[in-house]
């Protein structure tokens, strides 16, 4: 077969594959700037976190002879390292002294068992004193007992290597141990029920929107377009407000000498004795923050909505269904894929919420990403910090990879 | 949706209470924002209505608090800090975003879903993680820029927090762009070309003028981002450059001032006049798209 060509002689199949890789790479130029800029200013700081949720490198570093010499060590033997291990740790602390890194190895070793902290502040001055003449093993023993422990020995061991997952088993209220893994006592546990609760809250959130929602969506998809718009805008004025001003608004309102209450004793409700303790709890949480997500449940509902003809609702009726039945076999089925997106949407916002937690929530509102925040402000256990990050954003973008299956992420519609 | 004359008393019941419930809800979304524009002029440092504001005796009325906002230094500052970054920080999302969006709507582009989802992305992760990530990273940069570089301290800080907001507003440029894109009539761009005119004045004589309204609302999307972001800005962020959402919030957490109110009514009308100025330019889109052929 005669193959076609343009008029400079060229095949028209090469030149129109030239044409198309001419305008794909036209696309990505224009793109390439943004993209650029999202990697260094956004995608590699989230790597850069997560990477640290898992190094340990801190162990190795301060102690490289210790650990080379501790490969050989079995702990299963029970018996203390030799005399060579701990000149290795004499030698190490010597230097890591002279650069200060001692104590934070210690803090570090802290967050695994604590007393290490202390131990190791301790060391600096025991290592100083040390002599060259007499057996470095029968002289860290005479400094701290805890250099004739097993346990400081197997906690070194074990957190030789550059990589660790301590802080991820930390993270589900698990250790280490050099018998394997086990879950903490239940009286330590603290982040397995946080995250409980972190999902357990954000679901009860979600509901709380949704039902809230769904009839201000029905009102507005169904009223004539000019009242719609109206009402709309009742949606939109809170959509648009800032974040601080709708929690300022609750945390006045909610307050025990606060609007609400006040006008629960003026009504005689309560007494002014017994006012309601609204705030700085896990109520104040909830009333806030669907307070706050509810406008991002009514817009994707409302924009389903929109699209579903009134003619099936009457055609139901007209073939004798009951408006119940109408609603719930005709109506409701339609706003599923609505419903969906909405919930998510919700959900994510609702399960990484900061700031409105941290205002309102006193200490049993809190969500886990005020966890993260103390790890990093306050606790300056960044490796946690990390690790509680890297699950939480797992879940995340689970629910965003379902979110982009069901609505597809480009068609997400602000406003 | 009007209660036909042959309803039932039940439905009677129904459809007023279903009026009475959604009435109940808008309420609560708009009641709480209300509120506080009252409660800002309260005479009193009281958080709550006195009884001479309830009586609607003007003593009970005072600008005293806006006063405090607009002397306080500490408040005053934080002003000056936000003006200084948002504008700065929308600039670089809606110039990046836009030529963006602009690629993203061309009829080929490879990989174009990994693309997106990569630069949707700071909408969706959690602010509180994109913190945690640009603490320790944005902390090495500016080391560097200013150990390596030699630049100034103070400099280095507000150019991390631009970059930071810039990021976070760049999802809702090229949302609201790609959409105004969708309706866009490709052969006007043709046409344009085959009279001759250039690429670059193609796009500001057509394509510009016709997605204008997409790329300005994005725009206010990317500043109310920046302008109402505290979470990656105190992480990033010093002291110094403490913004308004920062200092309310500190407000908020520490000793609760009656200046906040002021400030949040301040606020509240800010984002009135966004919302117009939004309606507004959805109707001229709306319009313009009505006269295009395609």
């Amino acid at each position: 077969m005669e193959q076609i060509q343009t008029l400079n002689g060229v095949p028209l199949k090469k030149q129109i594959a030239r044409a198309l890789f001419k305008q794909k790479m036209r696309a990505l130029l224009l793109i390439a700037p943004l993209l650029i800029f999202i990697l260094i200013t956004f995608v590699i700081p989230i790597t850069d976190m997560l990477l640290r949720s898992i190094d340990n490198s801190i162990v190795s570093e301060t102690l490289p002879q210790t650990t080379a010499s501790l490969e050989t060590w079995d702990p299963k033997a029970a018996q203390l390292p030799d005399e060579a291990t701990y000149l290795a740790l004499y030698n190490d602390l010597k230097l890591a002294i002279e650069q200060k890194n001692h104590t934070k190895l210690g803090t570090r070793l802290n967050y695994e068992s604590s007393g290490m902290s202390s131990l190791f502040r301790k060391v600096g001055k025991d290592v100083s004193k040390m002599q060259a003449s007499v057996s470095y093993k029968e002289q860290f023993l005479a400094a701290d007992k805890a250099w004739g422990d097993l346990k400081t020995w197997n906690l070194l061991k074990l957190y030789s290597p550059e990589y660790t997952t301590g802080y991820f088993l930390a993270a589900l209220d698990m250790k280490k141990t050099p018998d394997g893994i086990e879950m903490l006592p239940e009286s330590d546990r603290i982040y397995l029920n946080l995250f409980a609760r972190t999902i357990f809250m954000s679901i009860v959130i979600t509901a709380l929107c949704l039902l809230l929602g769904y009839p201000i969506a029905w009102l507005l998809a169904n009223l004539p377009m000019r009242t719609s718009n109206l009402l709309m805008i009742l949606v939109l004025l809170p959509f648009w407000t800032s974040l601080l001003v709708r929690t300022s608004a609750w945390k006045v309102l909610l307050q025990q000498q606060g609007v609400i209450n006040d006008i629960l004793v003026w009504l005689g409700v309560i007494t002014n004795a017994g006012r309601l303790e609204l705030i700085n709890n896990q109520l104040g949480t909830l009333i806030a923050m669907t307070h706050i997500l509810l406008p991002f449940m009514i817009l994707p509902l409302y924009s389903v909505m929109r699209t579903i003809p009134p003619s099936y609702m009457r055609a139901a009726k007209s073939l004798g269904a009951t408006d119940w039945t109408a609603f719930w076999r005709v109506y409701f089925p339609q706003t599923i894929a609505g419903i969906g997106a909405g919930a998510i949407l919700t959900f994510i916002l609702a399960i990484g919420y900061y700031i409105t937690p941290e205002l309102v929530g006193g200490t049993q509102g809190t969500f886990i990403s005020n966890r993260i925040a103390y790890h990093i402000s306050s606790s300056l256990n960044w490796g946690m910090a990390a690790a509680l990050g890297t699950i939480l954003l797992t879940l995340v973008l689970v629910l965003y990879w379902v979110y982009d299956r069901i609505v597809g992420i480009d068609k997400v519609k602000l406003g | 949706m009007n209660l036909p004359i042959y309803a039932s008393t039940g439905q009677k019941v129904w459809y007023y209470s279903f009026r009475v419930i959604c009435g109940l809800i808008f309420f609560f979304l708009i009641a709480p924002i209300l509120i506080i524009i009252p409660l800002s002029f309260n005479a009193t440092d009281f958080f709550t209505f006195t009884p001479e504001m309830l009586r609607l005796q003007p003593e009970g009325y005072s600008l005293k608090h806006y006063q405090d906002f607009f002397t306080n230094n500490d408040w005053q500052n934080a002003m000056r800090n936000s003006l200084k970054i948002a504008p700065v920080a929308t600039l670089i999302a809606v110039v990046l975003g836009t030529v963006a969006a602009i690629g993203l709507s061309q009829s080929h582009v490879p990989f174009r879903r990994a693309i997106m989802a990569t630069l949707i992305s700071p909408m969706i992760v959690p602010l509180i993680i994109s913190a945690t990530g640009m603490y320790f990273f944005y902390a090495r940069l500016g080391n560097y820029m200013v150990d390596s570089l030699g630049m100034n301290a103070n400099i280095v800080e507000y150019i991390k927090i631009v970059l930071a907001h810039a990021a976070l507003g760049i999802p809702f440029v090229i949302i609201t762009v790609t959409a105004t894109l969708v309706g866009f009539d490709r052969s006007l761009t043709r046409a344009a070309a085959s009279m001759g005119a250039g690429p670059v004045r193609t796009f500001f004589k057509v394509q510009m003028p016709l997605i204008i309204p997409g790329v300005i609302s994005g725009a206010l999307f990317a500043f109310i981002t920046s302008f109402d972001e505290v979470v990656v800005v105190m992480f990033v962020g010093s002291a110094k450059n403490k913004t308004l959402p920062w200092q309310m919030f500190t407000g908020l957490r520490e000793q609760i001032s009656p200046t906040i109110l002021a400030v949040a009514t301040i606020l509240v009308v800010l984002s009135v006049m966004l919302l117009v100025t939004l309606e507004l330019l959805r109707r001229r889109s709306e319009r313009l798209r009505g006269m295009s052929p395609g």
